[in-house]
């Protein structure tokens, strides 16, 4: 009971933060709409045992990634709101459309069973807790978590490289 | 009434389809780059609901992949904007039109 009442709540919330996202035409509300959606969905987390998930969707997502956008959006400048005239005339049209399809493809695979080997569970909890995710993670993934580190190191030296780009290097332009 | 884990399905079907929609008609770069981020997100929830129903743990060692990777795709996308604001003096998408023919 306790966790319907928690998800009619932070469903209708994160709702409510991805549409002002999509729609608000200040960036910065934006980010602050996608940040409610982001610790709506911690919540959901946790009310699926995923405890250590949800801490780190709160610090990373909700604190650093948006951080990040939000640094972003007072560096580039937030005064200049767009104009919602659409320049290719099919534009629109063609993104409902899109939208319906993907639903609709949704809705379909939603109806059908998939044979995943598992056996279903139901509605019992799973342990989420840092011992039982640190486990499987060091025990059977780890060589995808090394590669994770490199990952992270590339995506590092890329932005930095980005970062030495100077206008009076470029020729063209 | 108990909430499933088919509920969560549903509503990150629903997070996914707005932010598919974010993507496909703002045109200003960032808001662009937070639908992407909104569309990882409902996929995130989508596996920690399955890895419940399935009684798996591997549900939330995928969250957690795609969380490092989405914070990888988040530091090189800022810093293509930032780069790309400071020669052309805008994060529209339509006015990116170089290659124009």
């Amino acid at each position: 009971m306790v966790e319907l009442g928690l998800f009619i709540i932070f469903a209708a919330a994160a709702l409510f933060g991805a549409v002002t996202m999509v729609w608000a035409r200040n960036p910065v509300y934006s980010a602050i709409g996608l940040m409610l959606t982001m610790f709506s969905i911690a919540v959901f987390y946790v009310s699926n045992g995923a405890h250590f998930i949800a801490a780190i969707q709160v610090i990373i997502y909700a604190g650093a990634v948006m951080t990040l956008f939000l640094f972003v959006i007072m560096l580039i400048g937030v005064d200049n709101p767009e104009d919602r005239v659409e320049n290719l005339p099919l534009h629109r049209p063609a993104a409902l459309a899109l939208m319906v399809l993907f639903g609709a493809g949704v809705i379909v695979a939603g109806r059908s069973a998939w044979v995943t080997g598992r056996t279903v569970s139901g509605l019992g909890t799973i342990d989420g807790s840092i011992e039982r995710v640190g486990g499987e993670l060091f025990n059977n993934w780890l060589l995808p978590f090394e590669a994770t580190a490199l990952l992270l190191i590339v995506a590092a030296a890329g932005a930095i490289a980005l970062a030495f780009f100077r206008d009076d290097e470029e020729t063209g332009a | 009434m108990t909430v499933t884990p088919g509920w969560y399905m549903a509503l990150a079907a629903v997070l996914f389809v707005i932010g598919v929609s974010g993507l496909l008609l703002r045109r200003n770069a960032l808001v662009m780059f937070m639908s992407v981020e909104l569309m990882l997100n409902a996929v995130n929830l989508t596996f920690v609901a399955a890895g419940r129903e399935l009684n798996a743990i591997e549900g939330q060692i995928s969250v957690l992949f795609v969380m490092v990777v989405a914070a990888a795709e988040v530091v090189v996308g800022l810093a293509i904007i930032v780069a790309v604001f400071r020669r052309r003096k805008t994060a529209s998408v339509d006015e990116l039109a170089g290659l124009k023919g």
